[in-house]
């Protein structure tokens, strides 16, 4: 089996850790070897989350520098941040509504032309897929669900050995039980966004 | 009921490492466990925690949240001393705490299985420094398990305490973050049968570690190694993989990056792997006869070069020509997130990559890694550091205490969120080293400056070490005020609670201290507790506390937003700017720089879904511009 290493990253409380998550228990519900790893602590106070999914046996629970088969960002300037870890055949897939961090809303930094910076990625990685997907949650009723949108994505455009079934019944399962409708949803919005994208 | 409880064996679950030692330890018979919370250790703790509060006629243990590592560790050796099977857990740096206890308690040793969980940060994610804890073992002479895996944690944790209870001595279970916080399916076996009532044998000769009784033990000691050492030398998680003419000596979760770069580099037929899971004592045979069978070896260890030292001590004694390759002087780490290590480096935690590399250099094996992509052109990124939260009471305190003493005083402060007031634009904490280093450094910094001092603690980290600082403080005459943050729990590493949090809010039997009283008796003579967002009232008892000579406490008590949304739900209100009031000063933003707050237009503005109404910013706006969103409208 194809080994694949995801990188997911986001905002404290853009729910980047439960996306990670349920991508886990899906594929051990398929059969998919898998090893999740995450970094707890700061996550809550509003700095940079990043967690990894590393599906097809290989064991180890980190993804370094140029090594990302696929990065899953929900914030564009955390997706130029992580830049380095993807290689030219990399597919990005990016939330491009910006959460701009304290150090711009206060004044102490511009928030850059993400666009621009973006065009540059498209550029230089084997797929960009970029789009509204804040935009995506908030059609589907519920704007904490872009996590499902991004994971729609992901399973739209990932190529990955576990099924969509075995996600949404992780989704069905492992979310809280009222936003299970606006959580399908969102994956839904999200993987036809990718898919038609 | 919770999957860790389940009865039934032989289902893979997708566990956390932290989740797969508590289930590893509900296998074992599990009977008593204590703790002090640190990233990456908590998830233990409050795994054993939430289970015992939600299932309290399933689970057999006995659970607490210790005031400090050195307490955890003293209560479990009392628990297992008597025969009950102990679980303590705590980060590396606590180790540091319980260091006292550890040394001496590896000559009494146990009469029951006793596991000591140290969690190591490479790569310092949330810690003061990345020690290697792996010396423990060798200092104390306890013997030591290094998982490299979810699984292999479980299995561990369930060994070390057999292990335990076969040596009668305590086990180190050594993990590194990326061990604890990695996720994999784990395979459950029989829940163990606990037994929960211990009995205490007196054997003063034994336990009284008085200097005749500590001789003996001293042997003891030792003759414990030479079992553990023999254990270590048969032991299957010191197990060689693949075979070749050359070799890999690895331990903890670098076996993952050696295995997965051997079979990425085609070169499982050329390198075997000796993987060391039982560290301490060494398999000195075994390493020795791996040694001798290969042309060239490589160690890949994280951290300081304890295995590549000695191996080079077991090939000079059995007169071993093999060439040993390891840690570098020549290619020093530089910065963690801008370069990582080129190759096997003393500081920071490695990755497949560098691994591979330095596998594909050493061997002379062919390699091209994946060429990351060229960064250039991509314009200036704004930093996202963490911050104090909206509505947190520490930036309250902080403001307050920053009017009266203005930035020129010294601000010794401590571990916790309130760490972060070192950044801009609070930028009040200027010396930390370890927990409760706040009080006890106050009184040399100002002994030694005549400066005016003010201290920050945390209630938790005073309960866990400020308190002897304290008494140290009144009875030498020093001169400080220390201001207690009392957010009423253990906010940083996740709301666990502590001796001063109100257990009625939690639902727990356990008993409330109040610190004021406690503060009072340790001798302060001038003390007062302050509501931080009444401004005024706060900023008039500040001042009174730091006029004073001697020592002066001010505690700031406010509970945590983030807990009080768990325990005290309540209906936020939040603010708003009018915006023909605002003249644009700007206080609110340069002051206290909240994470509610923006610019917009050179004008300050709030987001009302951030905003949960502490009104700091509206009683510190000169121009009275901030009012809550429904009388503004």
């Amino acid at each position: 089996m194809k080994t694949q290493r995801i990188v997911n990253v986001g905002v404290g409380g853009q729910g980047n850790l439960l996306a990670s998550n349920l991508l886990g228990l899906a594929a051990v519900d398929a059969g998919v070897p898998v090893m999740v790893s995450e970094i707890h602590g700061m996550a809550q106070r509003g700095g940079v989350v990043e967690s990894a999914v590393i599906l097809g046996g290989a064991t180890s629970p980190i993804v370094a520098e140029g090594e990302a088969d696929i990065l899953v960002s929900f914030e564009p300037v955390e997706t130029l941040r992580l830049l380095a870890k993807c290689n030219r055949d990399t597919i990005v897939i990016t939330n491009t509504r910006p959460l701009p961090p304290f150090t711009v809303a206060i004044g102490m930094a511009p928030y850059p032309d993400v666009e621009a910076g973006l065009k540059l990625v498209g550029r230089r990685v084997g797929q960009l897929v970029a789009f509204d997907g804040q935009a995506l949650a908030e059609e589907a009723g519920n704007p904490l669900s872009l996590n499902m949108v991004m994971l729609g994505a992901l399973f739209a455009r990932g190529g990955l050995e576990v099924p969509v079934r075995a996600i949404k019944k992780m989704i069905r399962t492992h979310t809280k039980e009222r936003f299970v409708p606006s959580n399908l949803k969102a994956f839904d919005l999200g993987f036809k966004y990718a898919q038609a994208a | 009921m919770d999957r860790l409880l389940s009865p039934t064996s032989g289902k893979r679950h997708l566990l956390l490492g932290n989740e797969a030692i508590v289930r590893g330890a509900l296998e074992a018979g599990l009977a008593f466990a204590t703790c002090y919370p640190g990233t990456p250790s908590s998830e233990v703790p409050d795994t054993l925690y939430r289970l015992k509060k939600q299932y309290p006629d399933k689970v057999q243990y006995y659970f607490e949240y210790s005031t400090n590592e050195k307490v955890a560790l003293e209560c479990g050796a009392g628990a297992a001393v008597a025969g009950l099977r102990t679980l303590v857990t705590m980060k590396h740096v606590g180790l540091n705490v319980a260091a006292d206890p550890l040394m001496t308690l590896a000559y009494t040793g146990v009469n029951a299985g006793m596991v000591i969980l140290t969690a190591d940060d490479p790569s310092l994610f949330s810690s003061q420094n990345e020690q290697d804890n792996r010396f423990y073992a060798r200092l104390s002479g306890m013997p030591m398990l290094e998982p490299s895996s979810p699984s292999e944690l479980k299995e561990m944790t369930k060994y070390a305490f057999d292990l335990s209870e076969e040596l009668k001595t305590p086990v180190l279970l050594r993990t590194t973050t990326r061990v604890n916080h990695a996720r994999e399916p784990v395979t459950f076996g029989r829940l163990g049968k606990v037994k929960t009532t211990g009995e205490f044998v007196k054997a003063p000769m034994n336990y009284v570690t008085v200097p005749a009784v500590s001789r003996n033990l001293h042997l003891r000691l030792l003759k414990v190694y030479d079992q553990a050492q023999a254990i270590s030398e048969r032991s299957p998680w010191n197990r060689i993989v693949g075979r070749g003419r050359w070799g890999i000596v690895t331990s903890g979760v670098s076996v993952n990056y050696v295995l997965d770069a051997l079979d990425e580099l085609g070169a499982k037929n050329q390198v075997k792997v000796l993987c060391l899971g039982q560290s301490w004592p060494l398999p000195e045979k075994k390493i020795a006869r791996f040694l001798k069978s290969v042309e060239k070896v490589l160690v890949v260890e994280e951290l300081e070069p304890v295995l590549e030292n000695a191996l080079r001590a077991i090939a000079q004694e059995k007169g071993i020509g093999v060439e040993i390759v390891g840690k570098s002087r020549k290619h020093p780490a530089k910065s963690v997130d801008i370069e990582p290590p080129k190759f096997l480096s003393r500081a920071f935690e490695y990755n497949p990559r560098l691994v591979r590399q330095a596998i594909a250099k050493t061997f002379g094996l062919d390699y091209t890694a994946p060429k990351p992509v060229s960064t250039k052109g991509l314009p200036p990124l704004p930093g996202r550091p963490p911050n104090l939260c909206p509505g947190c009471p520490h930036r309250a305190t902080y403001y307050a205490v920053k009017e009266v003493v203005g930035s020129e005083a010294i601000f010794p402060t401590d571990i916790g969120c309130y760490t972060l007031g070192l950044l801009p634009p609070i930028q009040m904490a200027d010396f930390l080293i370890c927990m409760g280093s706040s009080v006890s450094s106050a009184g040399g910094l100002a002994r030694a400056t005549g400066k005016k001092v003010v201290a920050f603690i945390g209630d938790s980290t005073f309960f866990h070490s400020g308190i002897t600082g304290l008494v140290n403080a009144v009875h030498n005459n020093h001169n400080f005020t220390l201001v207690i943050l009392d957010n009423g729990t253990t906010a940083m590493t996740g709301h666990q609670p502590h001796p001063g949090v109100d257990t009625a809010k939690l639902g727990d039997s356990t008993t409330h201290i109040d610190i004021e009283t406690l503060v009072r008796g340790l001798g302060v003579q001038h003390v007062t507790t302050i509501k931080p967002l009444k401004t005024r009232a706060a900023i008039k008892a500040i001042q009174e506390a730091v006029d004073y000579q001697g020592v002066s406490v001010v505690i700031s008590r406010e509970l945590c937003p983030l807990f009080a949304r768990r325990v005290a739900p309540k209906r936020y209100r939040p603010f708003r700017v009018v915006e023909d009031k605002c003249k644009g000063h700007l206080d609110c933003i340069n002051k206290v720089a909240c994470p509610a707050m923006y610019l917009e237009d050179g004008k300050a503005r709030i987001n009302p879904n951030l905003c949960i109404g502490c009104a700091l910013c509206a009683q510190i706006c000169p121009e009275n511009a901030i009012l809550p969103v429904k009388e503004a409208s």
